[in-house]
């Protein structure tokens, strides 16, 4: 969808803001551009849409060089997102979203109406259509801007730092809004951002850039997270790379152990066994609908199950859930283990650290 | 009689209130001069300021240059332009015109400019052409500035206009030219005082004419929530 081939930008004073480029975004897919200031990834962005002209190579979106397309005309296709939102405060929020379909010449009607449509769809209650940007928050006006963005449908989107203005509670908000709107429209998206996090969260590619607009790397978050290239990648996705990826890999990935599992009605001889088989000093137990009903440490078991004093897992996984989420109830529970429940609330089985550790090995 | 009756018996006086030499004859004279002037410099100061502030380019020059035309007295450029061209309107609306440009030319091309960059990039990355940027933006966004340097200039014109009478033309400088050299003090001060009324009043008016030209979101007096609901006692 959009090609950097061999793509360079020398600036006027003979700075290099990007060299030599060569990358592929493919199509409805969003890649994140991401490094350190000064690596030049909102210059590579801002290329696409000839905010800023390439120099060398070639810069090619839907097969079509964009240098024989004027600017305007090329820009009125793209969707543009910036940090400062850059709202116009003499316009209403509606105006401000019809500002695209104006400028391409829809009529009066259409444009209300898909107005209409993209408040509703970037989460904007209708009572904000007729105030000022200056009269709403940091977080709406980021939807707004959003909303402006796809106001005429465009294919492509490009987004500086879309959510680097506003706090983090509202960022965590807005990415996860974002990343269930474009699991529904789609869009080719460039993403650029200095946060390796939501670099990981928001991306289906990351080109990891460094000074001068060399790319270091290239890959999906976890292809990155799992092989970095080079020590430059490393040290950017941090030390706490093993952690991140945990949180990218879903909990039915491995396949949980069934775990020292014993019934109400069992005694402590069987439990003993079960534990001993496990190697462990607790057992699980759940009812013959295998509901879970806690754990009891083999110390304080003394007749029947049933008459025991059960302890609760404070914390359960899903199969939805990442490894992360397991590896929290793990640290967080005396037994060291996560338990993983169906949807329904039944007892799946239990997660070892060494199941963890061996997936992302 | 004291300067203070002498001017009211002028005020009240029939003979000035009718005639070629009557109040509203020498103030329509007046607004004239000052209206022709006004609009002149506003075309010619208005669009060059909008084209400097939105290119970026030869601003500072521009600006340097009318504000040294301002050092010259407006009296020298009168009877410098007096000189050249003989009596009659155009030594004094050369004169005004120069007056007149430097507030809104420095005015236009500083609200221009001061435009918050992401605006500008905003709309250019939407794909605005430069003359709707110029249009849609810049040019809402800068009017309230541009209002305030047309007010000043205004202002400034009504006060020197006076100077038309220097050159044997009307206006309320007439009976400040014809009482000085008649000596008739009362009637000085009562063309003053016409003139001093009529500033204040183009001030009042261009004042509310700078908040009707200024965009809704742009007013600091809505900048409350006019969508908020109002805050009413209900009964227990």
């Amino acid at each position: 969808m959009i090609t950097f081939d061999h793509v360079t930008k020398r600036f006027d004073d003979g700075t290099v803001g990007v060299d030599d480029l060569t990358l592929d975004v493919p199509e409805g897919e969003v890649v994140v551009l991401v490094g350190p200031s000064g690596c030049g990834k909102t210059t590579t962005m801002r290329m696409v849409n000839r905010m800023i002209q390439p120099t060398g190579g070639t810069l090619t979106v839907d097969g079509q060089d964009v240098m024989t397309v004027s600017p305007p005309q090329l820009r009125r296709r793209i969707g543009y997102v910036i940090q400062q939102v850059g709202l116009f405060p003499h316009r209403t929020i509606a105006d401000n979203i019809a500002t695209v379909p104006e400028l391409v010449g829809w009529d009066k009607a259409r444009t209300r109406e898909r107005v209409k449509t993209l408040m509703a769809t970037v989460g904007l209650p209708d009572s904000v259509a007729n105030r000022y940007p200056h009269q709403l928050s940091g977080g709406q006006r980021q939807r707004v801007g959003v909303a402006r963005a796809l106001a005429v449908d465009p294919p492509i989107m490009l987004m500086d730092e879309p959510f680097g203005a506003v706090d983090p509670i509202v960022r965590a908000l807005l990415q996860d809004e974002f990343l269930r709107l474009q699991s529904e429209v789609r869009k080719t998206i460039v993403f650029v951002t200095h946060d390796i996090d939501e670099a990981i969260r928001m991306g289906d590619r990351i080109a990891i850039l460094s000074q001068g607009g060399k790319l270091e790397q290239y890959d999906d978050p976890e292809r990155l997270l799992a092989d970095p290239a080079n020590e430059f990648v490393a040290d950017f996705l941090g030390a706490e790379r093993g952690l991140k990826r945990l949180a990218l890999i879903p909990v039915s990935e491995v396949s949980a152990e069934p775990g020292p599992v014993v019934f109400p009605d069992d005694d402590r001889a069987h439990a003993a066994e079960v534990a001993r088989s496990y190697g462990t000093d607790w057992v699980v137990v759940v009812d013959e609908q295998r509901r879970l009903r806690g754990w009891v440490s083999l110390h304080e078991l003394d007749g029947r199950i049933a008459d025991a004093n059960l302890r609760q897992f404070a914390l359960s996984v899903e199969s939805t859930d990442s490894l992360r989420a397991a590896l929290n109830a793990m640290v967080t529970s005396r037994t060291g283990v996560a338990v993983r429940l169906s949807e329904g609330g039944l007892y799946e089985g239990i997660i070892t650290q060494e199941l963890v550790s061996k997936e992302i090995r | 009689m004291s300067v203070l009756q002498g001017i009211v018996a002028w005020f009240a006086d029939p003979a000035h209130w009718s005639g070629a030499d009557g109040v509203p004859m020498r103030l329509g004279e007046h607004i004239a001069y000052c209206l022709l002037a006004t609009v002149l410099a506003t075309a010619i100061a208005l669009p060059l300021g909008l084209i400097l502030g939105h290119t970026g380019r030869g601003g500072s020059l521009a600006i340097n240059v009318s504000n040294a035309g301002r050092a010259i007295p407006t009296f020298g450029i009168v009877i410098l332009a007096f000189l050249v061209a003989g009596s009659g309107l155009l030594p004094i609306t050369v004169a005004l015109v120069l007056l007149a440009i430097p507030p809104i030319l420095t005015n236009t091309y500083v609200a221009v400019r001061g435009i918050d960059h992401e605006l500008r990039d905003a709309a250019e990355g939407m794909g605005m052409y430069g003359s709707q940027v110029l249009r849609q933006l810049e040019v809402p966004l800068a009017m309230p500035l541009i209002m305030a340097g047309i007010r000043t200039s205004a202002v400034q014109v009504v006060a020197t206009a006076t100077l038309a009478a220097f050159v044997s033309l009307g206006g309320l400088g007439r009976y400040i030219f014809d009482g000085l050299g008649q000596q008739v003090y009362a009637e000085v001060a009562a063309g003053a005082i016409l003139v001093a009324v009529l500033a204040l009043t183009v001030e009042y008016l261009l004042s509310k004419l700078q908040t009707a030209m200024t965009a809704r979101g742009l007013r600091s007096g809505q900048r409350d929530d006019p969508m908020a609901p109002k805050t009413t006692a209900t009964p227990a």
